[in-house]
């Protein structure tokens, strides 16, 4: 697989990004921001951080660059895309994906890790999520509070495009699991062709057992298997 | 521009002694214009210059073979880590602007250290802090407290630099005048490093970033002086604000432009702004320099030359480029969508010239600016409240009759209790590299290849990138004021023992000097003799400072003095991952192990003099504090090492605040797996062997030298053996297991479920703040 990750000016999860494709034996590359063409990606990877600096609202901005048209052309023929924390704010302001991201609901930043109960397994970010774990990855986020109205949610639901919700160490979606108040414990979704997800927690920090966690690398794992099968 | 007659009021108004205006006449020749007067005034501040301080400064032990850039060289010392590879740190403060604007005092502080680490070269890989406050129970501390922690998180979350560790004191010493110490750490090769000089005499100079405007005024002068109720009214127009996203581009642009070859020299625009970066460049270089303000983006209108030297707006660089290669540069600024300007040149005169439209009004020799600033011998007295505390003993204080009690009491206190409201709103995993972070006794990151600025072409990259490096921040001030000399000590005792107990061996020291008015001889006397402390033992922990900062003039009013307050952070190597050690028991049946003595019976107060435990159960703050004996601690320390590296360690944390069993309870449940997951494991102790002394001092007493090891059952004796080899005492104290901790003396026996013990000493800040 190699993957072209989107490098904002404040981007600041762009390297751990690529660092942690590489280390799962794959390759990456960064994508300026104002390029108009993502080069010959199998997927696509929008990195956390402040994209513009996001003083207006996160992903504001970013979702008007240059690079944004051609991530949103790629998803458009079918191309893997996923949003990881600022990335996945940026592609909910691009309209990639429904809802919006707010702020936490106790007005702080949480930087701390969470357990994800894994919904739907047939998608390509999910498939090789062993069935019966919970995964542990951290969050580090001060706008991570999912919001969607009533019938965005019904659809989300109908669509099974609830990927990942917030929960204890059991797997049960809590509202103490809950790190920002997310309408039902949502951590990540993925669009009605599910070829595009977004999700606020990290894999790219837990992708080895050095930095405390590898669950990440089921999330990667699991786009390989869909490029393979493609 | 019509400027201010100078007069002796004016003179003053400036924080220049008499003195001091006459050398300024002397340096010149002439009697100062009023923007020369403004620069005067902040060079020669305390905070530009080390004036009450160079002295005592040169104690310091600096030299090393590792040190490639020593202190006092540059914007920050920098250490050879193997391999090519070198890393540059420094810890700064930004007390006074914290102290009025919370959030933006210390959002620019972190972005002021953050500067000083690219500015030579490195990429900023980590950050920790070092916080004072007055007590939580007072609503306006717990909104200086709220403001400054969001500032950093703010500022580091943003800039995307992992704030891993940290410590947070609350004493009411502090109430007026918290501290907020800042430290960052960079990683560059040797063939990277950059020096802040105005080399290469007809080069230009570059100005890049944000436009200058009114912010931050002589924020350095502010800096040099006591914080009174006016002042900080007055000063609010002097602290700066701060723009992270704004960082982030200036950074990666000078690294990508380091890349290039073309920078001759780089300084940033920190205290003093153009000022300091112009002359302190030419000083470094041996050159001159001359600058045209009208060149300068400005922000505001009609701004005056004195205004433009002296601001201290953010997140800008003073860049001189090898003349020929401008276009390469201004490539790069414009990658990043950068302001910049062309605004000078290096000349060869030795003379720091300023024109304003055309008209000098600057004319200084910049190396009497930059390094002639008068030095002072302050009188120094020994403090009258030092009586007092000499003579304080046990006698009349009952032993306690409830340790039981006692024990949540102290980990509900807000100095001993978790800090995770703090560091929950740090992002500390960013960049991949976290391995201990915050909540163990020293923070551990990962160097890996992706730390390394942006090589030039010409670089072959680096074999073996992977480091792992260790550091944390301590002193005890409370310490320090009971006793200076073993305060100091104590400070870097602690942040060395702590290191020790992650498998580091320390490498360096970067220490921030919080005190008082110098002018007060009780309170230089403090200064002078922690001085001492930190240095006999930075010797010999061979842990020389590359470093530091000096912030005096804290105190505020009628509330007086802060305690003084030496912060030390150490930084330390890892050779072997697998030598990597938290402090929080592993396993079931595993022995726990005491390394140093149970308690110092030759101490009067048998380790309780300045303790938490006198301070929170029994509301004293006196006593001198628990002696150190430096050769003890470096064989502790040999020994901690040698263990680790034995392989049988699986656990260490050292004794602290709160003694033994606040250290034992600690290992019982501080490892957290994950929001609102814990793990608890239980310990029973058996002390009943150590009858001689108090019951409380045995139990939370600070005798020094102390650290808490568990190992499997099957090593203890080998443990056990190798420490007393090592000239180590030891002890086995119990066993790992269980939901409580249980604890067994001469007099009884207590005992508490863990999750119990957990609960005041996790939330008790959170609790508060809510």
């Amino acid at each position: 697989m190699h993957v072209a990750v989107l490098q904002f000016p404040a981007s600041n999860c762009d390297q751990d990004c690529v660092h942690a494709v590489r280390v799962l034996g794959h390759t990456a590359n960064l994508v300026w921001h104002k390029d108009t063409s993502l080069g010959a990606a199998d997927a696509v990877i929008v990195p956390g951080g402040f994209s513009y600096g996001d003083y207006l609202r996160c992903g504001a901005i970013a979702r008007f660059s240059p690079v944004m048209q051609a991530v949103i052309q790629f998803a458009a023929q079918g191309g893997l895309v996923l949003g990881i924390c600022n990335g996945f704010q940026i592609l909910c302001e691009a309209g990639l994906l429904p809802g919006a991201l707010i702020r936490n609901r106790d007005l702080q930043f949480h930087c701390e890790q969470v357990y994800l109960r894994t919904l739907q397994r047939d998608t390509a970010f999910t498939s090789r999520i062993p069935e019966t774990s919970v995964l542990k990855m951290p969050i580090a986020h001060g706008e991570g509070c999912y919001f969607a109205d009533e019938p965005t949610l019904k659809a989300l639901e109908a669509g099974r495009q609830i990927l990942w919700q917030y929960t204890d160490a059991l797997g049960q979606a809590t509202d103490a699991a809950n790190p920002n108040g997310s309408v039902q414990n949502i951590a990540g979704i993925c669009n009605a062709r599910r070829n595009v997800a977004g999700l606020m927690p990290h894999p790219d920090r837990a992708s080895e057992t050095l930095l405390g966690t590898d669950d990440g690398k089921y999330i990667f794992q699991s786009m390989v298997a869909a490029l393979q099968k493609a | 521009m019509h400027e201010p007659a100078i007069t002796p009021e004016l003179v003053q108004k400036h924080n220049l002694t008499p003195d001091e205006y006459t050398k300024i006449l002397t340096v010149l020749g002439r009697p100062p214009t009023y923007t020369e007067l403004g620069i005067f005034s902040v060079m020669w501040s305390e905070h530009c210059s080390y004036k009450n301080t160079r002295p005592l400064l040169k104690t310091f032990p600096t030299k090393g073979a590792n040190i490639l850039v020593g202190a006092g060289e540059e914007n920050a010392g920098i250490i050879d880590v193997g391999d090519g590879l070198a890393i540059a740190f420094k810890i700064e403060s930004h007390n006074h602007p914290s102290a009025v604007e919370p959030f933006q005092g210390a959002a620019t502080g972190v972005g002021g250290i953050i500067r000083d680490i690219f500015t030579m070269g490195a990429r900023p890989v980590a950050a920790l802090n070092s916080l004072r406050f007055g007590e939580l129970s007072n609503p306006e501390v717990r909104r200086l407290f709220t403001g400054v922690v969001s500032g950093i998180a703010h500022y580091g979350n943003c800039f995307g630099i992992p704030t891993i560790a940290g410590e947070v004191y609350f004493d009411k010493s502090y109430e007026g005048n918290p501290l907020v110490n800042a430290f960052a750490l960079g990683v560059l090769r040797h063939d990277q490093i950059t020096r802040g000089a105005a080399r290469g005499v007809g080069n230009p100079v570059f100005y890049v970033g944000p436009a200058t405007g009114r912010d931050g005024l002589a924020g350095a002068a502010f800096a040099s002086q006591d914080l009174t109720e006016e002042s900080a009214e007055q000063q609010r127009g002097a602290v700066q604000v701060g723009d992270p996203f704004m960082e982030k581009l200036v950074c990666e642009a000078c690294l990508e432009l380091l890349a290039t070859g073309a920078v001759a020299g780089m300084q940033d625009m920190g205290a003093a702004g153009l000022t300091c970066s112009t002359c302190e460049t030419a000083a470094r270089a041996g050159t001159g320099i001359e600058i045209e303000l009208n060149l300068v983006p400005q922000r505001a209108p009609n701004m005056s030359s004195y205004e433009i030297m002296l601001s201290e707006s953010q997140e800008r660089m003073l860049i001189v480029v090898t003349k020929g290669r401008e276009e390469e540069v201004k490539r790069v600024f414009e990658k990043w969508d950068l302001p910049w300007a062309e605004i000078g040149v290096v000349t060869d005169t030795g003379r720091m010239v300023v024109r304003h439209g055309g008209q000098i009004v600057v004319d200084v020799p910049a190396a009497k600016l930059a390094d002639e600033a008068p030095i002072y011998f302050r009188e120094a007295k020994e403090p009258a409240y030092l009586a007092a505390v000499r003579a304080f003993r046990l006698d009349g204080l009952a032993d306690t009759t409830n340790p039981g009690q006692d024990l949540p009491k102290l980990l509900a206190d807000h100095t001993i209790a978790s800090k995770n409201w703090v560091y929950r709103q740090y992002d500390h995993m960013v960049r991949d590299g976290s391995i201990v972070c915050p909540g163990s006794d020293a923070a551990v990151i990962r160097i890996k290849a992706d730390s390394v600025p942006v090589l030039r072409a010409d670089m072959d990259p680096t074999a073996n990138v992977d480091k792992y490096v260790a550091f944390t921040v301590d002193c005890n001030g409370g310490y320090v004021y009971l006793d200076p000399y073993e305060g100091g000590k104590a400070a870097v005792a602690e942040a060395c023992r702590n290191l020790a107990c992650t498998g580091a061996t320390p490498v360096g020291a970067t220490d921030n000097l919080n005190y008082g008015n110098p002018h007060n001889p009780e309170i230089f006397w403090q200064l002078k003799e922690s001085v001492r402390g930190l240095a006999d033992a930075c010797r010999a922990f061979n842990a020389p400072v590359t470093g530091g900062n000096v912030s005096l003039y804290n105190q505020r009013g009628a509330l007086g003095s802060i305690d003084p307050t030496p912060t030390v952070a150490v930084v330390g190597v890892i050779a072997d991952p697998a030598h990597i050690t938290t402090q929080w028991f592993k396993k079931e049946g595993d022995v726990i192990i005491l390394l140093g003595a149970p308690i110092d019976l030759a101490d009067p107060l048998q380790g309780l003099g300045g303790s938490a435990y006198l301070r929170a159960i029994h509301g004293r703050k006196t006593g001198t504090p628990p002696r150190l004996d430096l050769d003890q601690a470096v064989a502790l320390h040999e020994a901690m090492r040698a263990l680790i590296y034995g392989g049988r360690v699986k656990s260490a944390h050292d004794c602290s605040e709160g003694g033994l069993i606040v250290a034992v309870a600690e290992s019982c449940f501080s490892q957290q797996i994950a929001r609102e997951t814990h793990r608890f494991i239980g310990a029973t102790l058996d002390l009943t062997a150590f009858s001689d002394g108090r019951e409380d001092a045995l139990l939370f007493g600070e005798t020094q030298n102390r650290i808490v090891i568990s190992a499997s059952p099957v090593d203890a004796g080998k443990l056990l053996a190798q420490a007393a080899a090592l000239g180590v005492p030891a002890h086995l104290i119990g066993q790992v297991g269980g939901d409580t901790l249980t604890v067994k003396t001469a007099r009884g026996t207590f005992s508490a479920p863990v999750a119990d013990l957990h609960d005041p000493w996790w939330n008790s800040i959170a609790r508060v703040m809510a």
